[in-house]
């Protein structure tokens, strides 16, 4: 079994579209969404829901109003600027901790001299367990403005290992998120393969370098897609160049077209929609990309 | 005043509103801070080009335990809620990538055998483009956590009377440090199934954190509608909407601001600038 992770650096370069395309294309695979801050996949492939369980990163405190005494200790400790002063009248200050800027260290609950604070692990989000109509699909949501986004998505990963394994499937597919820090290093540590999706711009060029530092350091084999490649040619080619260069596979190049979008309207994945113009070469990227996996 | 742009879905134009809003907003006279939150993989520069200063080493504090005094009694590792030190029977073990920086090992520690130090695991850069004061953060390729870095892209803040932050795509913790003391929030999105529904992820956390905000629709002519009547049953007031036009793309691809190379565009950004402006005076 083999996991093959899809990320980008920057973000809207196609990742999503092409990992929908690619479980079409594949009857061996589960797929994991790893974007649990800003899932999109399953408004293509419409999972069916069959298994649905909370999740817990870690812990968060909460004053209790009844036994604050005002001293503000809470507030002097705090490293996250998470405590603010609700100011009261004659000198009986309380104080109150913002959820959203928490990040369950525990120093004021621990350090409290009034014992105000409690302290106790916080659901952070929800992971599913799904049916696809192109096989089974692990994903999750995460809280709005929630923490802990790179312990979600190693549990999407590992569940969706695990199903694999049970069932004798040959790939996980996962679809990761943008950027190069916490969930982008959960998704891409120890698979066997990144799908590096960029565009012809100088956006794209740049953070492509950045993602392709950060498969190197963790020493993660890797392709390049290059998405819309004829909005501009000229980086197209520096993008070419740049691959060669740093010994990246051009795993291959999509036309832009406008059907990317008519399909993602009408639910469909790119090669669903139609059997010409881009779809040609995402189906053409997933022979290089296969081919590169089973070698 | 601080405005921060930003959006669910990555792609889908903050950094070509966040820049042009920059140099607009200067070009008719306000004081201009741009900062790019997005250190993971910052664009900013790209296009505003500034002159930088030399960079910053920025990071997290974590613990240095001297083990002269250290007798491994585990108070500091047994408190810390990220697994970030470990107390063996003869040896005391840090993972700094998984600090935090809440200094609880130093506080908790008997004997005061730790002190904290600096963790690098990112830099900051400051500069102008010409009357546009920039700051930028890089997260060090392999560090996982942005936040810290975008706090010291905020510390750096010059003082003048328009911020514009620039953050990251998503709706955790990266975009919360970003704009959770912010006056406003302007959401970019595009009309398409995708971007339609991290909208509404991005408003939820928008709304959660009590942030005033507006949107702009990119694209807006692409797409089902769906956008748009979203925006008006929720009364999510639409700052403006670019058309999809192939010569935006394009001049975004070579790197240049579509207030320079479609001047064309020039009133709906100086109308865009405006609305900002008037929806966070109302606020404030």
């Amino acid at each position: 079994m083999k996991e093959l992770v899809v990320i980008s650096g920057k973000g809207g370069t196609g990742k999503t579209s092409i990992v929908a395309s690619f479980a079409c294309l594949t009857d061996r695979a589960i797929v994991a969404d790893c974007d649990v801050d800003a899932a999109d996949l399953h408004l293509v492939l419409e999972p069916e829901i069959r298994e649905r369980t909370e999740f817990s990163g870690g812990s968060r405190a909460t004053v209790l109003d009844e036994l604050c005494n005002g001293c503000g200790e809470c507030q002097r400790l705090c490293r996250f600027d998470a405590v603010s002063c609700i100011p009261g009248t004659n000198g009986s200050d309380r104080f109150a901790i913002d959820p959203v800027a928490c990040e369950g260290c525990g120093v004021c609950a621990r350090f409290c001299p009034a014992d105000a604070i409690t302290f106790g692990p916080a659901v952070n989000g929800e992971w599913f367990v799904s049916d696809t109509r192109h096989g089974p699909m692990v994903h999750a949501k995460l809280g709005a403005g929630e923490e802990n986004s790179g312990k979600l998505v190693s549990v999407v990963r590992k569940q969706a290992k695990k199903i694999a394994e049970q069932r004798g499937l040959d790939l996980v597919l996962i679809d990761g998120s943008p950027g190069i820090g916490c969930p982008v290093i959960a998704s891409v540590a120890g698979a066997d393969l990144a799908l590096v999706v960029t565009e012809p711009t100088l956006s794209g060029l740049h953070d492509l370098q950045r993602v392709a530092d950060l498969t190197r350091h963790f020493k993660v084999g890797t392709h390049v897609c290059i998405n819309k490649w004829d909005l501009n040619e000229d980086v197209t080619h520096q993008i070419e160049k740049r691959a060669a260069e740093q010994g990246i596979t051009l795993a291959g190049k999509v036309r832009y077209d406008r059907a990317v979008t008519e399909a993602q309207i009408t639910k469909q994945s790119l090669v669903e929609y139609q059997r010409n113009g881009a779809a040609v070469d995402v189906r053409r990227l997933w022979d290089t990309v296969h081919e590169g996996l089973t070698r | 005043m601080k405005v921060a742009i930003a959006s669910g879905k990555g792609g889908t134009g903050k950094t070509t509103v966040a820049t042009n809003v920059a140099r607009v907003a200067a070009d008719s006279g306000h004081s201009v801070a741009y900062l790019d939150c997005d250190v993971e993989a910052p664009n900013g520069h790209i296009f505003l080009r500034p002159e930088l200063g030399a960079a910053t080493p920025v990071g997290t504090l974590i613990p240095k335990v001297d083990e002269a005094e250290c007798t491994y009694c585990g108070a500091c590792s047994e408190f810390c809620q990220y697994g970030a030190i470990a107390s063996l029977e003869k040896v005391i073990l840090v993972f700094p990538e998984l600090c935090h920086g809440c200094g609880g090992c130093s506080m908790v520690c008997p004997l005061e055998a730790i002190t904290e130090v600096l963790h690098e695991t990112g830099q900051i850069e400051v500069g102008s483009a010409g009357s546009v004061a920039f700051v930028h953060g890089l997260l060090n390729v392999g560090q996982a956590m942005s936040p810290p870095v975008i706090k010291a892209v905020k510390r750096a803040c010059p003082p003048v009377d328009f911020v514009i932050l620039d953050a990251p795509p998503g709706t955790s913790c990266p975009v919360v440090e970003s704009v959770r003391d912010c006056d406003y929030v302007v959401l970019v999105t595009e009309p398409t199934p995708f971007g339609l529904n991290d909208l509404k992820l991005a408003v939820e956390m928008v709304r959660t954190l009590g942030v005033p905000f507006g949107a702009v629709i990119n694209r807006s002519d692409i797409g089902d509608g769906l956008t748009q009547s979203y925006c008006e049953q929720e009364g999510i007031a639409v700052l403006a909407e670019i058309p999809d036009d192939r010569r935006i793309a394009q001049a975004y691809s070579r790197g240049e601001m579509i207030c320079d190379a479609l001047p064309e565009y020039r009133a709906l950004l100086d109308d865009l600038v405006r609305k900002i402006i008037r929806n966070v005076e109302e606020k404030l």
